[in-house]
């Protein structure tokens, strides 16, 4: 069950056709930090009731982070047998983190909150690392459907949206995955503070595997095999703040010796060691990404003199943007930056190449939007039908597309049509809204006509900036809103 | 017919003889080719027609008796390939076996300009037929100086001389004014011959032999082309190049009205005695690439023959043609040319009759007469115009081009549209990025309002996409 909540997340990830969505939504809504900042109390109720009754199962069953890392810890199981022992816990390195993570949830330090949570951790990693290699795939079958003129599969492009987060998701699946192959769940009992806080309930679980002294002979075979280093095999006693209720130990122990009970005396004595362990902190290294210089050239119609071949496009640029720009449903920045945990699950989902990591320090890995690849179309809701965390709130096509997310502006300097190099109507004839109209120049009735934007009907989707022959830099571009507005 | 009989009692005699099962024989069909004596070997039970090289039909150019093959070879459609560097540039390997096979099986008349295939096309002709003794071969290029760049005197004698350099000759069989007509007409031709004296130049040439028959080609403006032949006493135009097939025979104005009906071309240049050579016979394959409904038809009358050869058997049956002009990529096109060229069997009255019906019927289907000639490339902005509109034009003919939502097949012809639009063409090349600058209107042979039709095209895909149809 386990590995298929896991495969079924890990597609939800990949899925880029937006179909998965309805059947295995609902899997990333039951994460416990998404359902949190959603506000979605039902989830948390019932999450909290499960650990109650049942221990962390939890962290066995529904985080796909822990499945991941049983997967690693299964593959380092298959090189040594009976390799893990117990440790006690290390409880001032779990509160340090919780306290850290609390702190930075409250005063709305996105970035962290992201780089600690594990929900957006295995994200991530499944977005940069996974879904590039599932896309190529997807490509190759795509590549074939049309040599044989199936319809079937479509391709789809593979870009690199942020080498940071690309950066901070392998050296996330490097430490947890070394962490889980030597130690199995040590990230989850000592860093991930959904395991913390699930460890609180856990120790008042009404069941729980429990040994039995009477049959135990002390063998410390379920100790070596507890991925959790929860069980003390000499005390007879296990740390249920850390026991993920995997039941391993209940099947390996040949004398049937613990099982998975009712116990009434749940205190169980707490091994207190100030050891503390090393946690290598360099994901958190940064890179400033480095912004080349680029010149603005305008392209200008040449007299062609023969005949066929196709014009040289020149990339665009990402404009330099004042305020970053949100999806529909985000609500403006505070509400967004405070819910989004950088799960990257919009990020995968956008199909018009809109959503991407942010590089902002403060926002790191949260998303944000630009129109170099794309814009943001009329019919697609999906990030905000995907988002687990109440981020990105659920809206209808026709609330989008009253949603005011952003404005846009014209720079004169690049507009083909006011520096009369050609006619042109690009921007108002793909405006959603009809914001844009084609005026007059001043005093120039026979010169090309340019745009003027209407901002009151402006909603800042970025079809403009999109299709903007002006290259690199377009000759209008979308300036973000710190609080969206219903027009 | 008699010896296709022939070959059948053969057969049949063959089976009596050795009182085989079917099985056998399909065998011996696969396997008998080496074996002469085998009567299965005979070409028609087998895949491959053999054509043979020596029934080229051949026309004659009354002033100088050449004997032009009724099928020319058109250079403007070269294959291509991606180089080391990226680019696309011609495969001169596949054109050199193309060339050789249309000579081998008679073809002697190759039409190129300085304009084809990005300004490659002559160099490639050139190469490829310099490998050929020079009386094998007659050469028509063309004075394409279409760019205002190039009307002065000084830059269209260089594109002149260049011709004669990229060709590798020291004499041009076949000189053509370029496509006169095109851009606003009367206009345009004067600043491109007249005014910079360069028509007075061509006849010089003629006259000193080196150029050894002087023509033009026409698109657009019928003005230009009343205008030619009204001075047809002073020029004495040895050929005459139209656009004639059996769609524009009658409904090329219907079309676009700056178009003109073959029928009235043909015919005036029929009444002065002018070869004729025709171009786009096929529509750049739009006639044969048409509708099931259309094929259904046309291979109900001859099962055996491809669509393409129902055109230019209609184009190659008109007494008056010299040559017909086939810009043939692929070496199928070129087989099944030759199949039915050698030797041309002409259409009678009735089957004439049959053709122009159908036309009549191709007129309901609403595809874009673009026939992917390129004279439109490159848009300044980069869009891939000829790839759009024969993506549509595919979509229209596959009925993939859904009326509204209601329409029977509307989830799948949405995804074949859709899938296969972002196929052929690249997204930044796509139809939204069309700003209407018009530069390409005045290219356009065929006089097709692109940004017009473009445009029409992106809000039909914004449609699509949005499910607002």
């Amino acid at each position: 069950m386990a590995i298929a909540v896991c495969a079924a997340i890990t597609l939800l990830f990949l899925d880029f056709t937006g179909c998965l969505h309805h059947y295995w939504g609902w899997l990333a809504k039951v994460q416990l930090l998404p359902a949190i900042l959603a506000g979605n109390f039902i989830i948390v109720a019932v999450l909290a009731v499960l650990t109650l009754i049942c221990g962390r199962i939890y962290c066995s069953v529904i985080c796909p982070l822990g499945i991941m890392q049983d997967v690693f810890a299964r593959l380092g199981r298959l090189k040594k047998k009976n390799r893990y022992n117990y440790s006690p816990a290390k409880n001032i390195l779990r509160y340090i983190f919780l306290a850290i993570f609390i702190i930075a949830l409250v005063t709305g330090i996105g970035s962290v909150v992201a780089l600690l949570a594990p929900y957006s951790s295995f994200g991530r990693i499944v977005e940069n690392l996974l879904s590039p290699f599932w896309i190529w795939g997807n490509n190759l079958l795509a590549y074939w459907a049309e040599k044989t003129e199936s319809y079937a599969f479509y391709s789809v492009d593979v870009w690199l949206k942020s080498g940071l987060t690309l950066i901070v998701s392998i050296l996330t699946v490097s430490v947890i995955g070394w962490l889980a192959w030597r130690n199995g769940r040590t990230y989850c009992n000592s860093v991930c503070p959904v395991g913390t806080i699930l460890g609180f309930l856990s120790r008042f679980s009404l069941l729980k595997p429990v040994i039995d002294t009477s049959k135990c002979n002390s063998c410390g075979l379920c100790a070596r095999n507890c991925k959790a280093a929860c069980i003390d095999s000499k005390q007879h006693s296990i740390d249920y703040s850390r026991c993920v209720v995997c039941l391993n130990c209940i099947s390996i122990c040949k004398k049937g010796a613990i099982t998975y009970q009712r116990r009434k005396s749940d205190a169980v004595d707490q091994i207190k060691n100030k050891d503390e362990q090393n946690i290598d902190k360099g994901r958190r290294s940064m890179l400033a990404g480095t912004a080349s210089l680029a010149t603005v050239s305008l392209l200008h119609a040449q007299e062609k003199t023969t005949d066929g071949g196709l014009a040289i496009i020149i990339d665009k640029k990402i404009p330099k943007r004042n305020q970053a720009i949100r999806p529909a449903g985000a609500q403006g920045e505070k509400h967004f930056t405070s819910h989004c945990t950088a799960c990257q699950l919009c990020v995968s989902a956008c199909p018009n190449g809109v959503l991407r990591p942010s590089k902002n320090l403060e926002t790191l890995m949260q998303p944000e939007m630009s129109f170099e690849r794309g814009y943001c179309r009329p019919e697609c809701t999906r990030c905000s039908e995907v988002c687990p965390a109440g981020a990105i709130r659920l809206v209808d096509k026709a609330e989008k597309s009253a949603i005011q997310i952003g404005h846009a502006v014209w720079i004169k300097q690049n507009c083909i049509a006011a520096n009369e190099k050609d006619i042109c109507d690009n921007c108002a004839r793909h405006c959603p809204t009809g914001a844009i109209q084609m005026i007059e120049q001043n005093g120039k009735p026979a010169a090309p006509k340019i745009p003027a934007i209407n901002t009151e009907r402006c909603i800042g989707c970025g079809a403009c900036e999109n299709l903007c022959p002006a290259r690199p830099f377009s000759a209008i571009y979308v300036e973000g809103h710190d609080r969206h507005k219903t027009l | 017919m008699e010896e296709k009989n022939k070959s059948y009692i053969n057969r049949r005699k063959f089976l009596k003889r050795l009182g085989m099962g079917t099985t056998a024989v399909s065998v011996a069909a696969l396997t008998g080719c080496k074996h002469g004596k085998n009567p299965v070997t005979d070409e028609n039970l087998t895949a491959t027609r053999v054509i043979p090289k020596d029934q080229m039909t051949y026309r004659t150019q009354p002033k100088s008796g050449d004997k032009v093959s009724i099928l020319g070879y058109g250079c403007m459609r070269w294959p291509t390939i991606v180089n080391e560097q990226g680019e696309e540039v011609i495969d001169q390997n596949t054109v050199n076996q193309l060339v050789d096979t249309a000579i081998e099986h008679g073809v002697n008349y190759f039409d190129t300009s300085p304009a084809y295939c990005k300004g490659g096309s002559e160099r490639a002709t050139g190469i490829a037929l310099k490998r050929h003794p020079r009386e094998k071969f007659l050469i028509a290029t063309k004075l394409s100086n279409f760019a205002s760049s190039t009307w002065s005197r000084k830059k269209s004698m260089e594109m002149y001389y260049n011709s004669f350099r990229e060709l590798q000759v020291d004499y041009i069989d076949y000189m053509l004014l370029h496509a006169v007509g095109m851009g606003d007409g009367m206009k345009r031709y004067e600043a491109r011959y007249i005014d910079n004296g360069m028509l007075d130049f061509l006849l010089e040439e003629r006259k000193a032999g080196r150029i050894r028959h002087l023509g033009f080609s026409y698109h657009g403006d019928v003005k230009v082309f009343d205008h030619l032949l009204a001075q047809h006493d002073v020029y004495q135009w040895d050929f005459v190049q139209i656009q004639m097939n059996y769609l524009d025979w009658q409904h090329a104005k219907e079309v676009n009205r700056r178009n003109t009906n073959a029928e009235y071309l043909y015919g005036e240049l029929e009444k002065r005695n002018i070869p004729v050579v025709i171009m786009e016979p096929l529509l750049g394959g739009r006639l044969s690439k048409v509708h099931d409904h259309i094929v259904a038809r046309l291979k109900q009358r001859e099962p055996e023959r491809s669509v393409a050869s129902w055109a230019f058997r209609f184009a190659g049956t008109h007494k008056g043609v010299l040559t017909v002009l086939s810009g043939m990529t692929y070496m199928e096109h070129l087989l099944d040319n030759l199949h039915t060229f050698c030797p041309l069997q002409p259409l009678n009255d009735e089957e004439m009759q049959y053709l122009y019906e159908t036309a009549d019927l191709m007129m309901q289907y609403p595809t874009i007469p673009c026939n992917d000639c390129k004279y439109c490339m490159p848009c300044p902005y980069g869009l891939d115009i000829p790839a759009i509109l024969v993506h549509y034009n595919k979509c229209v003919n596959e009925g993939n081009v859904p009326e509204d939502r209601q329409a029977e097949n509307y989830r799948e012809a949405r995804r074949a549209f859709l899938v296969g639009y972002d196929r052929s063409v690249p997204k930044l090349r796509q139809a939204n990025h069309c700003i209407g600058c018009k530069h390409c209107i005045s290219h356009c042979p065929q006089g097709i309002n692109i940004p017009k039709e473009l445009q029409r095209i992106d809000g039909f895909v914004e449609k699509l996409k949005q499910g607002t149809l």
